[in-house]
């Protein structure tokens, strides 16, 4: 194999140093800069980000199990759903923006860590299987709402989602680990 | 403290953690699960109390909800002192975690309070006033105090950053 040198960068290594100068440069933005420089403002971040995501994991976990069948099934599952989605969605978009700006503050580092990759590839499969919730089995629910027997759509989504959100609140542990 | 983290840090279970040390992201994982069910479960008790909950369901089906936060509690407790015995000094003689786990004795009293004042016979129905108050207050406390021990938690870098 001739040195790359010679016969140039390959297609994917353009692609990573693409990827490697953007995060360079997202890191160099002022709000970037002031959040990795200052003292406090990373913890602070960091201490809110892992609380929200803590209550968004909280309230989902109640209806997946409850999806599950394994508790409140004495409450219908659209009661439950519908408690516990609007605080969700406050807590996961405080999440969201506090987890936004904490990772610009460390871009390279960030996008380069096996256990943050890993974090985002399962947020998006969740977020895949809760539109698939929403889209295939919710709309019928007003049959299954009280019944002892769940539609086996609405316990896989339930399992996926459970399983899935333990896997984000793992893998985003592990990204302090594996930091270079 | 001192003296009690290197008596921790002598006994055996603590020297088999330590040898272990892979073992510790994975009890972090779990005491941040278990915060986050007890979390949802005082928040589900109280969206009930409060009344804006959408089911009709009565107060006194919150009770639904007493055995996960006894639960989480459990586990919580199990991989806390598990952490604690990890790093004994490390934590005992960190002000956050000193905050920490006073803010949380209280909110395990609150919460032992709180589904005290939900027990059937004595539920805190709209036609008793000073019941329900009392069951409202202490919902909030408990929900209040738990979100401070889940704050401190992580405040150990915060408060390590400013007093630099």
């Amino acid at each position: 194999m001739l040195p790359a040198a010679v016969i140039g960068p390959s297609r994917r290594e353009t692609i990573v140093l693409s990827i490697k100068e953007l995060m360079g440069w997202i890191e160099s933005t002022d709000v970037a800069m002031l959040i990795s420089q200052s003292r406090g403002w990373f913890p602070a971040l960091e201490m809110i980000h892992v609380t929200a995501t803590t209550f968004v994991f909280g309230m989902i976990t109640i209806v997946d199990l409850r999806l599950l069948g394994l508790l409140a099934r004495g409450s219908a599952v659209s009661d439950l759903y519908r408690d516990v989605i609007p605080l969700t969605w406050a807590a996961f978009v405080v999440a969201a923006i506090t987890g936004g700006l904490l990772f610009i503050s460390q871009a390279v580092a960030y996008s380069a860590n096996f256990a943050f990759r890993m974090k985002f590839a399962v947020l998006i499969l969740i977020a895949l299987n809760m539109l698939a919730f929403r889209l295939f089995a919710y709309p019928g629910i007003s049959k299954w709402d009280r019944a002892a027997a769940i539609p086996l759509r609405a316990k896989l989504a339930g399992a996926i989602s459970l399983i899935g959100w333990i896997a984000v609140v793992s893998c985003a542990r592990w990204i302090a680990y594996l930091m270079i | 403290m001192v003296e009690l983290s290197s008596w921790l840090a002598s006994l055996p279970i603590s020297q088999a953690l330590r040898r272990l040390s892979w073992l510790v992201p994975w009890l972090q994982i779990v005491h941040i699960l278990a915060n986050g069910i007890i979390l949802s479960a005082v928040v589900m008790i109280d969206m009930r109390i409060w009344g804006i909950s959408r089911s009709q369901a009565s107060i006194a089906m919150a009770r639904r909800f007493h055995p996960w936060i006894w639960a989480g509690l459990v586990v919580l407790t199990v991989s806390g002192i598990m952490l604690i015995l990890y790093a004994p000094r490390r934590l005992l003689t960190d002000v956050t975690f000193q905050v920490k786990m006073v803010v949380m004795g209280f909110a395990i009293a609150a919460t032992v309070a709180l589904l005290a004042a939900l027990r059937p016979g004595r539920e805190a129905s709209p036609g008793d006033p000073g019941r329900h108050k009392l069951a409202s207050l202490l919902g909030t406390l408990t929900l209040v105090l738990w979100v401070g021990v889940t704050l401190a938690g992580r405040g150990r870098w915060l408060t390590l950053m400013m007093m630099r």
